[in-house]
């Protein structure tokens, strides 16, 4: 089902053996994989526990829809493995580099424009074999789709930025491809372009984009080709290259640089947006993207007033994440001190204290 | 049969008197919101696994949350376990009441508090039946997926304790992948969101960890739901084989080549037969396995996929194809496999339900191994199941007045669910382990991840009083039942990764 390669290496034991180290020398572990997503996140002091010689696929079969490779295999090997057996991950992760891993992919979360249509990252996670911060080697979950056993710890891991394990190997559910994709632009407000959008969510549509430039609204069609075909003649718009759709999800596309701070603001699709988050916005408009050249503080109340969060995607200071109610942070400590009492494991790259 | 708890072997509280907890907790409820007499208690003696029984101290039946929260402070300062409980559907003994405990029954929370088309949400109590959501918004186009066998009767409150599957998760997903947020009270009284009307929300991921937790760590007191808008057409495919290997290897055919059904189902002849004779769903009986295949979506897109899959299932070996042709041939074809549990009646007294998965390519193995351990055991069995996505309802016949049927029945039930975690599946695949499979669980994990399950459980819960003597096993347990079927140390099958 696949070749080996030169570089795949089980580095379990050594993993293991530097957590244990760690622990009794209470020294906190930065873990890093292939680093294009340390931008992300507080800043970790700590001795750098490399992932990224762990790495190989272990186990994929395409008649399974399952993958299953150690963390710090690239995601860019993944990717290729999926596209030869016409196979993809459904929530279409951001790339910020080529040197980008499997495990910094699922510990930051993030998914990418085709979220509210397929999933997040956490919903094609089955399972996962962790380090805890005593160097124990933990599988959670499986790799089936339908597995109840224990507490989904597996999914848990997804967005808890290391926190609550090492990554080692990771099984993900994987979709077929479309068989057909097209991409296409209208000239539309984006307060209407939402409003659209949403109204067109209500039917079984096979929509698997919608973002918002500023000016113009860029939807894309995925599915099987009669049916791709009939929506976006019943649609209209103007056809586009698939490419932008590349830029939309690794934030490479010109509406999303320039300036020095980027907030990424999570908000129920239909909630009332005040003039101050009127900025592109991606999947469906649950996500916007607002530029800035300084960090406004007010933004994070703005954001959970509207029923949302706030992230400082670029250009943040200590705080970076949506401040937590008390009792849900003391809930994140409590759970943190049981899977890392030692406090070693990438120790406040999310909160402080945490 | 394993309906008693051990102190040995499961958590131990100290007892409290009945009429101490009536003291208590009578007056944080509403009239009529606390039995403690026996037969009042009876009907909450057990749930979908009527074989396991055993009677709480006391039944709360709050009606507000904040009744729900003075319960459990209440509680937590008495020391006193406490079992939620929504439809009682459960096959697994989620919510066997815990002796000397309360049973907390959520079943006054049956509204649905807000339905918004535009979001494609409904905001409903824990317990409102599963169904009730897919009816209420089906005018408006849409449908809540998840659709558990039980889904006429069952609660989503339930559903999020058991992260319910049905026939359709293998298109639609799981409960997990159709919640947007829920309210939780932890045992210490406090009222938690998780989750967001956004698509996701800040710090871990929260909402996940608490769908399928069996009650362990909280009580769902409302739910947020996404729905789905409601496909153009279903359409469904019957296929007969003559060999139950070349129906299992069908089913890796179709998903091999890019489709991904919205159902997909198989019944092998004992199986069929019963359901046939039950249901007359117009099944050939003379079959030794039957698929069932629906496609859902767009209508043009649905056309070209009855042809592809057609073509397949032909291709592997079907002996007959048949599309249904109308809206009635489509419901009896599915009226026989939701009777196919209900038709065991007619060919065996009682039945044991195994929910194993296993990945899809085992299928064939595990079909003839399974009929390799019930006539080991001298048990019949049937299998009806969730082809699509490998889970098994292998159907293990026997009859409760012959002696030793039942043990029988159990012993070849333990082999498969071992034979599961053997070829990298795991003993529950949608009905939970509850107090059913709490010793399969020391198979399918090593002490540490044990260990790490309970420490999970005691930052949310750190008395342990929720659920207590379900779904983690003590270590105890463990120690006793689960060296049984490792030979030397060693897992069966070592040079397999585990995962």
């Amino acid at each position: 089902m696949r070749t080996l390669n030169a570089t795949d290496a089980d580095k379990t034991a050594d993993l293991a053996e530097a957590v244990r180290a760690a622990k009794v020398a209470a020294t906190p572990l930065k873990i890093a994989g292939g680093g294009t997503r340390d931008f992300l996140g507080r800043r970790v002091v700590g001795q750098v526990l490399s992932v990224s010689g762990h790495r190989g696929i272990v186990d994929y079969d395409p008649a399974e829809l399952v993958i299953t490779a150690r963390a710090g295999t690239p995601l860019s090997e993944i990717e290729t493995a999926l596209d030869a057996e016409r196979q993809m991950l459904a929530f279409e992760p951001p790339r910020f580099g080529m040197a980008g891993t499997l495990g910094g992919m699922v510990a930051t979360g993030l998914s990418g424009p085709r979220r509210p249509f397929t999933g997040a990252v956490r919903d094609f996670v089955l399972g996962a074999r962790v380090l805890n911060g005593h160097g124990e080697a933990l599988r959670f979950g499986g790799t089936v789709f339908k597995n109840v056993a224990g507490f989904d710890a597996f999914r848990l891991m997804a967005g808890a930025y290391g926190g609550l394990g090492v990554l080692l190997d990771i099984s993900l559910r994987v979709v077929p491809k479309p068989r057909l994709e097209q991409a296409l632009a209208f000239d539309m407000p984006g307060a209407a372009a939402r409003a659209w959008v949403t109204d067109l969510m209500r039917k079984p549509v096979p929509l698997s984009g919608a973002f918002h430039d500023g000016t113009r609204l860029h939807l894309r069609l995925s599915g099987g080709e009669a049916g791709v075909t009939a929506t976006a003649r019943a649609l209209g718009g103007e056809t586009e290259d698939l490419a932008v759709w590349t830029r939309v999800r690794d934030l490479t596309h010109p509406a999303l640089v320039g300036k020095p701070v980027l907030w990424r603001i999570v908000l129920p699709q239909t909630s009332a947006r005040p003039d101050v988050l009127h900025a592109p916005w991606d999947q469906g408009g649950g996500v916007t993207w607002l530029q800035a050249d300084h960090v406004d503080p007010a933004i994070w109340e703005i954001a959970k007033a509207h029923g949302g969060h706030a992230t400082l995607f670029r250009g943040g200071g200590d705080n970076i994440f949506q401040p937590l109610e008390p009792a849900i942070f003391s809930l994140h400590q409590r759970l943190k001190a049981a899977l890392d009492p030692a406090a070693i494991l990438n120790p406040g790259r999310m909160y402080e204290g945490l | 049969m394993l309906d008693q708890f051990d102190p040995q072997l499961d958590p131990v509280f100290a007892s409290v008197p009945v009429a101490r907890l009536v003291e208590v907790l009578g007056p944080l409820l509403p009239a009529n919101g606390l039995i403690s007499s026996v037969e009042g208690l009876r009907p909450y003696e057990s749930d979908g696994l009527p074989a396991y029984r055993s009677l709480p101290a006391v039944v709360a039946l709050p009606e507000t949350v904040a009744q729900v929260q003075a319960v459990l402070r209440a509680c937590s300062a008495m020391d006193v376990p406490v079992v939620a409980r929504g439809a009682g559907t459960g096959l697994s003994g989620g919510a066997l009441p815990f002796p000397g405990g309360v049973l907390l029954s959520l079943s006054r929370f049956n509204k649905i508090l807000e339905i918004d088309p535009q979001a494609r949400t409904a905001r409903v109590q824990p317990g409102v039946r599963n169904l009730a959501i897919s009816e209420a918004v089906a005018g408006l186009g849409l449908f809540y997926a998840p659709d558990p066998s039980s889904q006429l009767a069952c609660s989503i409150g339930g559903n999020v304790a058991e992260n319910a599957g049905g026939v359709h998760c293998l298109k639609y997903g799981l409960t997990v992948h159709n919640l947007l947020s829920v309210e939780l009270v932890t045992m210490d009284g406090t009222l938690l969101t998780l989750g967001s009307a956004a698509t996701e929300a800040a710090g871990f991921d929260l909402m996940a960890l608490i769908t399928g937790s069996e009650g362990l760590l909280g009580v769902v007191t409302e739910v947020l739901v996404r729905l789905t808008p409601l496909p153009d057409i279903a359409r469904v495919i019957l296929a007969a084989f003559d060999d139950v290997e070349r129906a299992a290897g069908a089913v890796a055919e179709i998903i091999a080549a890019g489709i991904i059904p919205a159902g997909l189902e198989m019944m092998d002849g004992p199986a069929l037969r019963a359901a046939e004779d039950f249901a007359h769903a117009g099944y050939p009986k003379s079959a030794a396995a039957i698929l069932l295949c629906e496609l859902d979506g767009q209508a043009v897109d649905v056309a070209e996929e009855i042809d592809r899959v057609s073509a397949l299932l032909t291709a592997a070996g079907a002996t007959d194809v048949r599309t249904a042709k109308d809206e009635e041939e489509r419901r009896r074809f599915w009226a026989g496999r939701k009777g196919a549990f209900a038709a065991m009646g007619r060919i065996a007294p009682d039945y044991y339900c195994i929910d194993g998965t296993i990945p899809r390519r085992a299928l064939p193995r595990v079909l003839t191994e399974i009929g390799r351990l019930a006539d080991a055991h001298g048990v019949g069995v049937a299998n009806v199941f969730h082809a699509g996505d490998g889970n098994l309802h292998p159907l293990i016949l026997y009859d409760a007045n012959i002696d030793g049927d039942l043990e029988r029945a159990e012993a070849a039930g333990g082999a498969i669910l071992e034979l599961c975690v053997e070829v990298g599946g795991t003993i529950t695949g949608e009905h939970g382990v509850g107090r059913e499979k709490i010793n399969q669980m020391c198979a399918q994990f090593s002490a540490s991840e044990v260990t790490a399950f309970h420490a999970i459980k005691r930052a949310f819960d750190p008395q342990g009083l929720l659920n207590p003597g379900k779904a983690i096993p003590t270590l105890a347990r463990c120690a006793e039942y689960g060296g049984l079927h490792i030979h030397r140390g060693e897992m069966p099958f070592a040079h397999l990764e585990r995962y």
